[in-house]
């Protein structure tokens, strides 16, 4: 394995965390719409919160995309092929989700702007818990062929470990949305907002657990990588306990950082036992190494550059248009 | 046409080019309209009059609308050449991975961020700060389309590259060579200036439908001409940047070429080019054709003499080049779905004409002190109706470039049938086929629905919502929603 092939497989794993730190809350905001929200006014200032900045969130995910099948097209052919269905299913959520914003607004009768509200909330717990779900299946290993190929059955995506994994997901992001409606609004809609917060971690704090067992039972991760992993799920635990805290102590900053910290420690966790593979065979028979799935380094030494240079540009502006709009958005109550 | 049967490789081809034609409705639309905006709120900063103000708002809706198809459609563009094709992948990772990912990276980061800036700021900055916002939106979707297309060209025309002789897959050499590809030059303008066309075309059209309601007359007026200005202006653009690249097929993809011109035997010195004609593609000849002598001669060399060579002897000297090499093991012979490209090229330049045509006529009739395009009824249906035109025709463009390279997906190096996904299996394609025509045509029917309501609506309503009389509340407020609440 070269430098340049280690770096890349760690870029993708920060593109991934981006992606999950930033489109967490997005999905988490979706579901709110319907499943927190409680009336047309609220729902109204609960799409605001994300409006100028989902799509840019979602660039995250192309971008990691598009990394891959730049640095890795091994992986990415293998990946994106054998997780077909899947896959399929998470863009028609995306697609869902990224046009109901826009067509909500411009609704003009109340059932069909309940309509794009109710596609807004489902398709963002689907997206999360589809991504949850991808992921925890991918490291239990799968029917690998000596090419590359994936022929699961449906018991190679859907079993208890996968299903654990998307829920475990999909509440994480929830209340990620929750913890930065938290940073967001003010007045009522905060505070039910921490309310919530305060009940769910409890919740999920026996989600991780029952994560961890299955984890354990499913996957090589505590056998090959013992340390690091156990070092990884503390901080977990950690992550997940500071955010409860910040829901008891009032803390909105520490609780919106701390649930995004642990987003993206399922993506180190996921990460760190991929390596040195990036597809893990069934049985570790035909596993994708690091080192063969790369492209070529001249593309590697390219796409370096270019990256280092380009994202400091774009980091610089995309935070600027966060904080642009770094703005509490009141209650409706409080206004009308 | 599509020779497509219900086996993987069939449906894998009519999933792909489905998706990408449906993004492609909207990629021209958003890219020209993203311009035609920024140049109208520029005129409101240049010349502050207010009614340039209502226009980059009122066309910026429909703008946005577009936009969110776009944007969910390119997800798909980008995941399924992993998932549909990845021996494709595979073999063209280390090229066309690259551009993808600073198309993201570049463009589509500068494009989303900008484009919410420019939604939810319009009293929150300056108003040559808030101008910029849509230029850069505009700038990046540009240049999206400049990455997207290096990858296209690639494939069109290989550069910069070897075959790895362990792997045999792509290696890129050179990234210089991939950018400075000919094809690529050739290509980008011809598409950029075709998505001006599009979108200068659909304002046009659109008001002049209102102009038959008498609606708003002085405000579509304007939108009119700013319209058919651009518009003139693209068209002559296509036709030029449409000839270099005849010029250059016929070096370079001649099979392309000859089917373009439903030519099987070589041309005569006469140069005669069909207006029309009766193929058969399965006898590889012409039955009937109405010729124009010399033309030929002039589309391909600009010159009255000369010979084209038909696609009988083109594939003639593609199997004497190809035939016991590795690509080329399974190819039986080289011939182009042609009835599709030559009626699809004779689309494109018919259309250029009449779109020339009619910017013409149209900025006649509209001219400042006369009245006439209010009585000229049936120009006003004319233009109305070319509406569409511009996707069809951009469609039938992308039909040339895409099929014209049958049977391979990149030229002279892999062909589509070794691209496709061996995972892939009927009934999951079937499946992903069904569900992505239903969800295309719901989203295209309300896309024209509410671009169609926004249009009736008119722009009173970008203009009463006053974003400038509420300031402190309509900032954070996304306009559109305002817009909305109002209707109620
Ligand atoms: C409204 C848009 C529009 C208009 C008016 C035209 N075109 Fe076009 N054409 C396109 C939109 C387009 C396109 C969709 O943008 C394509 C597909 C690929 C490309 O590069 O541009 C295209 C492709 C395309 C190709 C195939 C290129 C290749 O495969 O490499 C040729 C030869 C031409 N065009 C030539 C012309 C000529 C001679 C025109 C006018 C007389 C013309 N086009 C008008
Ligand atoms: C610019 C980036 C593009 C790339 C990289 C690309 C690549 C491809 C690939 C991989 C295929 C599948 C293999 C095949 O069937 O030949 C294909 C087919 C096709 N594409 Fe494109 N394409 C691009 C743009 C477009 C656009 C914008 C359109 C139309 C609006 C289009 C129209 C088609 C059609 C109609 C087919 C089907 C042809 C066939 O089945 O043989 N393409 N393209
Ligand atoms: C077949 C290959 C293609 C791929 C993989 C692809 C990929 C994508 C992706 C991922 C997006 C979403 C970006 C976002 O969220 O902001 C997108 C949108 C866009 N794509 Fe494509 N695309 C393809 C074809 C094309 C072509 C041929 C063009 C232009 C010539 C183009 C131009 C654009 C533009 C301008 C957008 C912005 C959205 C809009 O303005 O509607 N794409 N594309």
């Amino acid at each position: 394995m070269t430098n340049l092939q280690l770096l890349w497989f760690l870029l993708i794993g920060v593109l991934f965390s981006g992606f999950f730190f930033l489109e967490g809350f997005d999905f988490g905001i979706g579901m709110s719409i319907r499943f927190f929200a409680k009336d047309r006014d609220e729902r109204d200032v609960v799409i605001q919160t994300i409006g100028p900045h989902w799509d840019g969130n979602e660039v995250w995910l192309i971008t990691a995309g598009g990394a891959m099948f730049a640095s890795f097209p091994m992986w990415y052919a293998s990946l994106f092929s054998g997780y077909y269905i899947v896959l399929f299913l998470i863009l028609v959520a995306l697609i869902f989700r990224g046009v109901s914003f826009e067509f909500r607004a411009n609704m003009q009768t109340d059932t069909w702007r309940n309509f794009w509200e109710w596609a807004a909330s489902i398709s963002s717990f689907c997206a999360a818990f589809l991504f949850g779900m991808m992921f925890t299946s991918m490291i239990q290993g799968v029917p690998l062929d000596g090419q590359g190929n994936i022929f699961g059955s449906f018991t190679t995506y859907v079993n208890w470990f996968s299903l654990v994994g998307g829920v475990a997901v999909s509440l994480l992001c929830f209340i990620h949305g929750l913890n930065f409606l938290r940073l967001k609004t003010s007045g009522g809609l905060r505070e039910r907002a921490q309310k919530w917060s305060k009940i769910l971690y409890p919740v999920l704090l026996a989600g991780e657990v029952v994560f961890v067992i299955l984890l354990f039972l499913t996957t090589d991760f505590f056998a090959k990588k013992p340390v690091t992993t156990w070092s990884i799920l503390i901080a977990l635990v950690i992550f997940t306990l500071i955010a409860w805290w910040g829901a008891i102590a009032s803390h909105d900053w520490a609780s919106f950082l701390a649930s995004g910290l642990s987003l993206i420690s399922v993506v180190v966790l996921i990460f760190n036992g991929l390596f040195p593979r990036v597809m893990i065979g069934k049985d570790n028979v035909n596993s994708i190494l690091i080192k063969n799935a790369s492209s070529s380094p001249y593309t590697l030494h390219l796409m370096t550059i270019i990256t280092f240079s380009i994202l400091p540009i774009v980091l610089i502006y995309f935070i600027w248009s966060y904080w642009v709009f770094y703005k509490r958005l009141s209650s409706p109550k409080q206004t009308a | 046409m599509l020779n497509i049967g219900l086996s993987v490789l069939g449906l894998s081809r009519f999933q792909f080019a489905m998706t990408t034609v449906f993004h492609f409705f909207f990629v021209p639309f958003s890219i020209g309209l993203a311009f035609i905006v920024a140049i109208m709120e520029t005129l409101y900063v240049v010349k502050k009059d207010e009614t340039y103000k209502n226009m980059a708002k009122f066309w910026g809706k429909i703008f946005l609308f577009s936009f969110a198809v776009g944007v969910v459609t390119g997800i798909i563009q980008e995941f399924q050449f992993g998932m549909n094709w990845s021996e494709y992948s595979r073999f063209m990772g280390d090229i066309f991975g690259a551009p993808l990912a600073i198309e993201a990276l570049a463009a589509f980061f500068m494009e989303s961020t900008f484009i919410g800036l420019w939604m939810f700021t319009w009293d929150r900055f300056n108003k040559v700060v808030h101008c910029l916002f849509i230029w850069l939106t505009a700038f990046g979707s540009t240049l999206s389309a400049l990455w997207i297309l290096a990858a296209n060209s690639f494939m069109q025309n290989p550069v910069g590259y070897v075959i790895n002789s362990q792997t045999h897959r792509v290696n890129m050499t050179s990234f210089s060579a991939v950018l400075t590809n000919r094809q690529l030059w050739n290509e980008f303008p011809h598409v950029i200036f075709g998505a001006f066309l599009t979108a200068s075309f659909v304002v046009a059209g659109a008001s002049a439908w209102r102009l038959l309601k008498k609606d708003h007359e002085h405000f579509y007026r304007k939108s009119l001409k700013v319209g058919l200005i651009i518009g003139l202006c693209a068209c002559l653009g296509s036709i030029w940047s449409g000839d270099t690249q005849t010029r250059y097929l016929i070096n370079n993809q001649p099979m392309k070429f000859s089917a373009m011109e439903g030519l099987y035997k070589n041309s005569t010195k006469k140069g005669d080019w069909a207006l029309g004609a009766g193929i058969d593609t399965n006898n590889h000849k012409t039955t009937w054709s109405i010729d124009i002598p010399y033309v030929l001669n002039i589309l391909s060399y600009h010159k009255l003499s000369g010979t084209v060579k038909g696609q009988n002897q083109v594939n003639k000297e593609l199997k004497a080049k190809y035939d016991g090499t590795k690509q080329g093991q399974k190819i039986k012979n080289y011939y182009v779905p042609t009835k599709t490209l030559f009626w699809s090229f004779r689309l494109m330049a018919f259309s250029a004409g009449l779109f020339a045509l009619i910017a013409i006529v149209g900025l006649w009739l509209n001219r400042e002190k006369s009245n006439a395009i209010m009585r000229q009824r049936w120009f006003l249906y004319i233009m109305g109706l070319c509406l569409w035109l511009p996707f069809i025709v951009n469609t039938a463009g992308w039909f040339i470039t895409e099929f014209g390279r049958y049977p391979w997906v990149v030229y002279g190096l892999l062909t589509i049938a070794d691209a496709v996904s061996p995972t892939s299996t009927v009934l999951g394609l079937l499946f992903t086929n069904i569900v992505y025509f239903l969800i295309f045509a719901s989203l295209g029917a309300v896309m024209i629905i509410l671009s169609h309501r926004v249009l009736k609506s008119g722009p009173d309503s970008v203009m009463t919502d006053g974003y400038s009389s509420k300031p402190e509340k309509s900032s954070d407020k996304d306009p559109y929603e305002m817009g909305a609440a109002h209707n109620d």
